[in-house]
């Protein structure tokens, strides 16, 4: 541990290498997150051009970019604004800052080392999407990201760039800072709203709550994720051209990932989408450098905590929907969790999964007592008490939160093909399934480990607090 | 709805749909409504879809994940949930594939996987969903071997409701029906996840008028209420479907017993009328029916005192009483009765040559109301406009109080309010004037002053709820203002507000006022010495007229009273016979609810000792006074009142086979135009007064209920905040009430519901009586000293 | 103390001006209740759901549905340890061990002088630094045994009080709309037309 707290913290070696920096290029600076330094690089540049154009213009700009939404589901962002149903009023926006997926990294950067980047998003976003008030929902626990933007705001409500009469413009609108209090499942954006509305933050079904159409006091509200919008100023100032000429058609411009566990260099890398592939990412001198202390790749979560696992076969996909999806996967939120040979892998799968079991909102009943349920027998399994009926139960646990075929990964080693993504359920959201995923990756690819478990009958001592 | 207009021909109802869509659910073709859940329109079809959150009444949540079905999709077959997803032209729906059934089958296993099982000691063991579902849909076995979840047993969240936290399955509906229908959101998931639970806030109770529904719709026994618990096993239960006669909302009920005894009384969904709600009040007054308190045998007075006597002594009694009485004999009451039981007393009267009757004891609107355009409750929640010149509906009709507030809620209705204090639909109304008691006139002609009132009133239907909101004033003010609404709105008609269950059947049916001699005017007639024969039929006026010392000058007044009711109430105590009456679930017959509504009562318990029922009482003593009526039988009762009581006897032959009742419109003969009362100026020191209804009094059916008696809020009264500060009392500590030279003492309490310079008053409460100082002015002014 | 004081009282009223809906301000106002009183009290709900227009049930229905809210006194430190995914792959459970013992009581405990409540968290969103930890919301990162040590030394020193207040405090910056700068809550019951901008005209 070094440095006070709530500094930034990274290896190095973040910022080497030649690399297109589309939300990373003031993190450089130790002073990024100021308006000083935010306006001697190009700050509010790309709001000032958006504003000098029509909304519907600037909402076309971002549709021909294809900003993938970077929250999970990829999404279209230009796309999504035009869900909004014509000729209801007021629309609102929420900005989803509630970061809170396993292995997930980056909101919270762009909200501590460049808020103002994200403001500007935000007003863009507001403007071409024709929405009249704009909710910044951090999470709970961040509060230097709370501080960074309360701080940012209030240096950009003086200086006129948010509220009235925007750079002396037409265009008003506020940015009010909310903030949780502690619970994963308000990311998930109808969930996100109830929260907003002061109520326990549980997900509605959709249909028939989109959000772009019923969302907020009932309201079309569009949610979108912190990378997502910390895109657009670069996007007003460079064209959507620029944009699309990183990446591919599918999957263009740059996304943040976190590569986190057991490699060389864990950190958070700005890549280029659609083209980077894992193993350029794992073992690429720019980024992790391989597996810590010259060990050996066991297995990787390609896309936050509710992805299906990956093993070396799937080592040269790149970060494209289109190609993770048919491999039993998902890229989420940008997160690689990698583990190495010596990684205990019932264990991690219990971490994952009571995870989601104690992240559940207790909406659904599968998702409820399901995810529980695989808690308590994978612990037991963890701990040496389990049995090998325990192993095809949990499997059935599993099936009735995920009904059918599960997704997962293709196996050489095993001889297993891949069954793609995405899964049937049960339940309203995804967190129901998410507790069923690092189980069923588990015990699809290690099932030997688990059955080592059980018949070896090892437990694991629990050591006792000092008096 | 079936509409008789007595007299003319029934209307028969418009049934064809415009949106009607065609879906297939497991290869039959059904007819569903456009915008119907898949799980209504299965259920119509006969194809039951097991669901535990789903409640038909309720918004859905979709969150039990029980109904679960496939609808066919462009990528194969979608599992979705069927409670909140909507039909559509075309639709393909299967609830019986292998995927399905073991969706289904999951759900219930985990489901029982925290449930305590423990069946036999539950109060819904053997009509309950979850153990009903697990024996259709379930999967015969659970493998859940860890420990299960552990709360504290049972534990009493209100005065009525226990709750049970291992046996809830986290269906919402609840708390959902506290929440979205009640509007009491005082219990509420707490916790997350696994850990979620239903709880009230430390220390706030589930005090809700509506509780007992929560206890209905639990579909596992995690809710019991305090009156059934441990009273019957379900399959010991008899039942029969009624009505809830509690008040004129006329709920539909069904009524079920053990031995003989009344144990529990459920809510019917009837779609005009209740929903299947019904207030606790209602739902828990069946107590008072197994009170120890009843008159089981005729009494009648000796030297002073009420003595046992045989029904053929008393009656023998009475007829020559009354024939000695002639036309000088009053009847009061009858509204708690049945629509046979008024016909009946209404022939007793006409044979009598009486002319003094009123079912309603001055604690209601005249009966020139009814003479008004009427409205059903459906027309009033589907109107553009609904005008409430009424008492808090919440305290006195609850079960309308949730049909209107859903209407606001939804959005299909406004409310335009005029009241004295707000009332718990003030925060729900488009427009909500505070008008001080005994201006009602005033304050509607400035309203029909307002440009967008106006447009509001012309924009479609409107319907004026009309009662009396405070018995410290004349009803006439509230009369007139009625009057002005339906000059100023076209179209407009009126939906009553009566307290007691039948007062629409008694006063239609022959006991109403003639002449303008209604219950005031027979009281002072009485204190005077002018009526010979005073017959209460199942009323108190010593409780329920507004004016005490008239009530009690009135007894004192009247030669010779008769009194015929199932307790021995304050008047029944000053009678010189009292005859003992059968109550609700002891009598068949009919009640007619506020709206003109005719619907069927049951008998489910024989009543107890010798009590008979009302008609019986009307008859013989008819035939005693050389009357013969012909009737011996209740058949022979209806057969009568097919040539007496046009409507009446055509609904009540239908009503057998229909939940929903037939509505009957006849205004009661002869009206009499309303007299306004000036209310007189005031003196700005003084507190006008508001003499309202609470849900809970010192009525003789809620104090004899246990569940129910410790619920009055008692005698008090309240004032502003600021009026408190201004006379320098202390909320909770006696004041003095005074009027002229008479004086109450009673708690104050602030209410910043109540306006400045108004002082409210609960009517008919345990402790001091604040009825000693009204008088049947126009209005009544008070002073409030600190002893 | 249990109700909210005057200046929070003053605070919680800008805070509600800002959402179209009272009710939305239900979270931040818990908040301050917690940083007035260190952990969030009966009164102070009961005194909330009158500000926003709520029965005392529905908040606490929404409060104990959060991690963060605390019901009960807890230490000037929360300590929240994460166990998650890649900080237990990087020894959180090792370091939760030392933790137990060096502050001499069960996860969920609190320490007897007050002055530290350990918790076991769930993933921090600083995954490239396990393991990691927050003291009352604030980071440290990779931490070691040996960190973890010095790190308790220099909280019951005092030597960390400018940097982490106390628990209930989050942001010590908040944010503030100049009068005559904000456009004000936009309610939906308001609003009968487009925003006047959204034209189809540049807005500059
Ligand atoms: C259980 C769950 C948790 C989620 N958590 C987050 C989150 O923490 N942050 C986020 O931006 N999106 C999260 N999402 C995705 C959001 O629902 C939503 O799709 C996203 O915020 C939309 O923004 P985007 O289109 O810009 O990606 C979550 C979704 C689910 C189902
Ligand atoms: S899946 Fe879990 S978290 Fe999602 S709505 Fe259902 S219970 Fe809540
Ligand atoms: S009945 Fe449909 S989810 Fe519960």
């Amino acid at each position: 541990m070094s440095g006070p707290s709530g500094t930034w913290q990274h290896a190095p070696g973040f910022w080497e290498g030649d690399r297109p920096r589309i939300v990373t290029s003031r993190f450089a600076h130790a002073d990024s997150h100021t308006l000083e330094r935010f306006l001697a690089t190009d700050g509010y540049a790309g709001l000032r051009r958006a504003l000098a154009m029509p909304a519907a213009e600037v909402h076309g700009e971002v549709r021909t970019a294809t900003v993938l939404g970077r929250g999970g589901a990829g999404f279209p962002a230009g796309t999504k604004w035009g869900l909004a149903p014509e000729g209801v009023w007021p629309k609102y926006m929420v900005v989803n800052g509630d970061e809170s997926e396993p292995g997930t990294y980056k909101d919270r950067l762009l909200m501590e080392r460049d808020p103002h980047q994200l403001i500007e998003g935000c007003l863009i976003a507001c403007y071409a999407a024709g929405l009249s008030q704009c909710f910044l929902y951090v999470r709970g626990e961040m509060a230097l990201a709370q501080e960074r933007i309360a701080t940012a705001l209030n240096e950009a409500y003086a200086a006129g760039y948010v509220g009235r009469n925007i750079l002396g413009s037409r265009f008003s609108l506020d940015i009010v800072l909310h903030w949780g209090a502690g619970a994963y499942v308000v990311g998930e954006e109808t969930a996100l709203i109830e929260s907003l509305e002061g109520n326990r933050g549980m997900p509605r079904l959709k249909p028939p709550y989109f959000p772009a159409a019923i969302g907020l006091y009932g309201q079309p509200t569009i949610v979108n994720n912190v990378e997502t919008l910390a895109n657009l100023p670069w996007i007003m100032r460079n064209g959507a051209s620029a944009y699309t000429a990183i990446g591919t058609a599918t999957s263009p411009g740059t996304r943040m990932v976190a590569v986190s566990g057991h490699v060389a260099r864990p950190g958070v890398y700005e890549i280029v989408n659609g083209t980077t592939t894992f193993r350029d990412l794992i073992y690429g001198d720019e980024f992790c450098r391989g597996i810590r202390d010259g060990n050996t790749l066991k297995a990787f979560v390609p896309g936050g905590g509710s992805a299906p696992w990956f093993t070396p076969d799937q080592l040269d996909l790149p970060f494209e929907a289109s190609r993770v999806g048919p491999a039993g996967s998902m890229l989420g939120s940008g997160a690689v969790m990698v583990m190495d040979h010596t990684t205990d892998i019932p264990r991690a799968a219990l971490t994952l999964t009571r995870f989601y079991a104690h992240e559940s909102c207790g909406k659904c009943t599968p998702c409820r007592e399901g995810g529980t349920w695989l808690e308590r027998i994978l612990s037991r399994v963890v701990d040496g008490r389990g049995t090998m009926e325990d192993l095809d139960q949990l499997m059935e646990v599993g099936q009735s939160i995920c009904p059918g075929d599960f997704p997962h990964a293709s196996s050489s080693d095993l001889g297993l093909a891949a069954v793609p993504f995405p899964y049937k359920m049960t339940t309203i959201c995804f967190v129901g399934p998410s507790a069923f995923v690092p189980v069923h990756s588990a015990l699809t690819l290690f099932r030997s480990e688990f059955e080592e478990r059980v018949s070896r009958r090892t437990r694991i001592p629990v050591r006792a607090v000092a008096p | 709805m079936t509409t008789v207009d007595a007299g003319s021909e029934a209307i028969p109802a418009p049934e064809s749909d415009p949106n009607a869509v065609s879906v297939t659910i497991n290869g039959r073709t059904v007819e569903a409504h456009k915008g119907e859940w898949i799980i209504a329109a299965a259920d119509r079809a006969g194809e039951y879809i097991p669901r535990f959150c789903y409640h038909p009444r309720m918004n859905s949540v979709g969150m039990c994940r029980q109904c679960l079905v496939e609808v066919e999709g462009p990528r194969g077959p979608m599992m979705v949930v069927s409670c909140m997803t909507p039909v559509a032209e075309g639709q393909v729906v299967r609830t019986d594939t292998p995927q399905v059934k073991r969706a289904q089958e999951g759900m219930i296993e985990l489901l029982l996987a925290n449930h305590p099982l423990d069946c036999p000691v539950c109060d819904k063991g053997g009509e309950c969903p979850l153990q009903d579902q697990a024996f259709s849909h379930g999967p015969g076995e659970s493998r859940f071997v860890e420990e299960k979840r552990h709360y504290e047993k049972p534990i009493p969240i209100s005065e009525i409701v226990y709750l049970d936290r291992e046996r809830c399955i986290l269906c919402d509906r609840c708390t959902r029906f506290a929440d979205d229908v009640a509007g009491d959101a005082l219990i509420q998931f707490t916790q997350r996840g696994n850990n979620t639970q239903v709880m009230t806030f430390p220390d706030e109770p589930f005090a809700s008028y509506f509780s007992g529904n929560t206890v209905q719709i639990c579909p596992v026994g995690a809710l019991t209420a305090k009156p059934f618990r441990f009273k019957a096993r379900p399959w010991d239960l008899e039942q029969r479907e009624s009505t809830c006669t509690t008040c004129s909302v006329g709920c539909r009920t069904v009524v079920q017993s053990s031995r003989d005894e009344i144990v529990r009384v459920q809510g019917v969904d009837s779609d005009p009328v209740n929903w299947g709600w019904l207030c606790d009040r209602g739902r828990f007054d069946f107590q008072s029916v197994n009170s120890g308190d009843r008159v089981l045998v005729p009494l009648v007075r000796r030297d002073g005192a009420l003595a046992t006597a045989t029904w053929a002594d008393a009656l023998d009694e009475v007829a020559t009483h009354l024939r000695g009485a002639g036309a000088s004999t009053a009847i009061l009451g009858g509204a708690r009765g049945t629509n046979e039981d008024a016909f009946m007393w209404g022939r007793l009267a006409d044979a009598l040559g009486c002319t003094m009757r009123d079912a309603q004891l001055d604690d209601g609107l005249p009966a020139e109301v009814l003479a008004m355009p009427q409205a059903t409750i459906d027309e009033a929640c589907s109107a553009a406009t609904v005008v409430l010149v009424a008492p808090d509906l919440k305290e006195e009709l609850p079960v309308l109080h949730l049909r209107l507030r859903d209407a606001a809620m939804k959005k299909r209705i406004r409310i335009i309010e005029i009241s004295a204090v707000e009332t718990a639909l003030t925060a729900l109304a488009w427009r909500s004037v505070r008008c001080e008691p005994g201006t009602q006139p005033e304050a509607v002609a400035e309203l029909l002053t307002d440009a967008a009132v106006m447009t509001q009133l012309a924009s479609g239907s409107t319907v004026v709820v009309a009662g009396r909101a405070n018995l410290a004033e004349s009803a006439s003010h509230t009369m007139s203002a009625v009057e002005s609404l339906l000059a100023a709105a076209p179209a407009a008609s009126v939906l009553p507000v009566l307290r007691r269950a039948n007062v629409r059947g008694a006063l239609s049916l022959g006991l109403a006022p003639r002449d303008g001699r209604d219950a005031a005017t027979i009281l002072h007639d009485a204190a005077e010495g002018r009526i010979e024969c005073l017959v209460l039929l199942g009323s108190d006026p010593l409780s329920d007229v507004p004016d005490a010392d008239l009530a009690r000058r009135a007894l004192a007044g009247a030669r010779f009273v008769v009194s015929i009711d199932a307790f021995l109430s304050p008047s029944a105590a000053h009678a010189d016979v009292v005859l003992p009456a059968a109550v609700a679930g002891e009598k068949d017959g009919t009640t007619t609810n506020l709206e003109g509504r005719v619907t069927g009562t049951a008998q489910k318990v024989t009543a107890p000792g010798t009590a008979r029922t009302d008609w019986m009482i009307a008859a013989e003593l008819a035939e005693m006074l050389g009357h013969d009526f012909g009737v011996a039988t209740l058949v022979d009762v209806r057969r009568a009142m097919e040539s007496g009581a046009p409507g009446w006897g055509e609904a009540t032959s239908r009503l057998a086979n229909d939940v929903d009742g037939v509505v009957v419109r006849r205004a009661p003969a002869a009206a009499h135009p309303v007299r306004r009362t000036a209310p007189g100026a005031r003196n700005s020191h003084e507190f006008r007064l508001v003499l309202a209804r609470k849900l809970y009094d010192s009525a003789i059916a809620t104090r004899t209920s246990p569940a129910l008696a410790s619920l009055a809020p008692g005698a008090g009264i309240a004032v502003h905040p600021l009026d408190l500060e201004r006379i320098g009392a202390v909320a909770g500590e006696p004041v003095r009430v005074v009027a002229g030279e008479r004086a109450v003492v009673l708690p104050v309490s602030v209410s910043a519901r109540v306006p400045r310079g108004t002082a409210l008053s609960p009517f008919n409460q345990p402790g001091a009586d604040i009825r000693e100082l009204v008088r049947g002015t126009g209005a009544l002014d008070v002073s409030i000293e600190v002893p | 103390m249990a109700r909210l004081n005057d200046d929070n009282v003053r605070l919680a009223i800008e805070t509600i001006a800002r959402y179209p809906r009272p009710r939305s301000a239900m979270i931040p106002l818990l908040h301050l209740a917690q940083e007035q009183d260190g952990h969030v009290t009966n009164e102070a709900m009961a005194h909330i759901a009158d500000l926003v227009g709520a029965t005392p049930a529905e908040v606490w229905g929404t409060a104990s549905f959060y991690e963060m809210f605390k019901f009960e006194a807890v230490g000037k430190y929360v300590v929240n340890i994460c166990g998650t995914m890649s900080c237990a792959l990087m020894g959180a459970d090792e370091l939760i061990h030392h933790a137990e013992e060096r502050l001499g009581v069960h996860v969920g405990g609190t320490t007897p002088d007050g002055l530290f409540t350990l918790e076991r968290a769930e993933c921090q969103a600083a995954c490239t630094e396990a393991p990691c930890l927050q003291v009352n919301y604030r980071y440290r990162f990779r931490v070691s045994t040996e960190s973890f040590d010095s790190l308790v030394d220099d909280l019951r020193a005092g030597r960390l009080d400018g940097e982490i207040p106390a628990h209930g405090t989050l942001a010590t910056v908040r944010q503030q709309i100049p009068a005559g700068r904000g456009v004000g809550a936009v309610a939906p019951e308001s609003v009968v037309s487009n925003p006047d901008w959204f034209d189809g005209k540049a807005a500059l």
